[in-house]
């Protein structure tokens, strides 16, 4: 999945050529009730990839009501970030676990 | 062995303490798969009842976080005595917890509105308090299979976790 951007992006930089800003994606892992990293920054029109590598059901929810990532066990589940800010973030059922990230638009 | 355990339940349940005996005879592996899986039994049943008998959203909600957690390490539990190929051995702790549970079960099932939310969760933080004890104390330490033993860290992870939440739902109750 990932080589797919990968090369268009080596390409285009061996060319030389200007590229627009290519959307990244990030890994962010939900480990034993632990959300890791706890800290991470993104941009607007980045992929998440919510990698819940728990038994248990988790839940990526922005306390500002952005977004609310469902993760059902040992799954993973991908969200594009469509808004920026600082998003305080947790999983529902679990309150111990907390994030933070942060999204440059 | 079992003497000694059931001398010491019988003296904490007449405390009306949890059925764990702590400090008394060392529980097997298999004995130490039973508890835990029995432990969660309860859980679920009381889960269960709760879903059904429970008026104030957030014990519903409760209610269903302990379901759902709870089931998802019982099937965890089952798949690894598989993998590890050992029989879950009932034994008097099991046996001590499964009693007190179906009289609180019952103890509960009298109640409603209000009053049935606040003695449930009131049990919850209770349970929880007596389950994270155990496997602190007894359950953990005792494990010898690595992998019985982190599943039991994992509970024991989750379970705390279910305390604080029960405490905190306990307390909204008040």
């Amino acid at each position: 999945m990932k080589p797919g951007w990968i090369v268009p992006i080596a390409a285009s930089l061996m060319a030389g050529m200007s590229v627009p800003a290519v959307a990244a994606t990030l890994q962010i892992t939900m480990d034993n009730l632990v959300i890791s990293p706890a800290e991470a920054s993104a941009k607007v029109g980045d992929t998440i990839e919510w990698i819940n590598k728990d038994i248990f059901v988790h839940t990526a929810t922005a306390r500002n009501g952005d977004w609310d990532i469902n993760m059902p066990a040992k799954k993973t589940v991908t969200s594009v970030l469509k808004k920026a800010g600082t998003i305080e973030y947790y999983c529902r059922f679990h309150p111990n676990m907390k994030a933070k990230l942060t999204v440059a638009p | 062995m079992f003497v000694r355990l059931s001398a010491a339940i019988a003296a904490v349940s007449l405390l009306g303490s949890p059925a764990f005996a702590q400090g008394a005879a060392k529980p097997t592996d298999p004995q130490i798969a039973h508890i835990a899986y029995t432990a969660g039994v309860i859980d679920i049943a009381a889960a269960k009842q709760a879903m059904t008998k429970a008026s104030h959203k957030d014990v519903k909600a409760f209610a269903a976080d302990m379901l759902r957690d709870h089931e998802a390490v019982n099937k965890q539990a089952l798949d690894l005595v598989k993998k590890l190929k050992v029989t879950p051995e009932d034994n008097d702790t099991s046996k001590a917890l499964s009693k007190q549970a179906a009289d609180k079960h019952a103890e509960l099932e009298k109640l409603k509105g209000a009053e049935f939310d606040k003695a449930y969760a009131a049990n919850e933080v209770a349970y929880h308090k007596a389950v994270n004890g155990a496997l602190e104390t007894l359950l953990i330490p005792n494990a010898s299979n690595a992998e019985l033993k982190s599943l039991l860290q994992t509970g024991l992870k989750i379970f705390q976790g279910h305390q604080q939440h029960a405490e905190h739902v306990a307390a909204a109750l008040k």
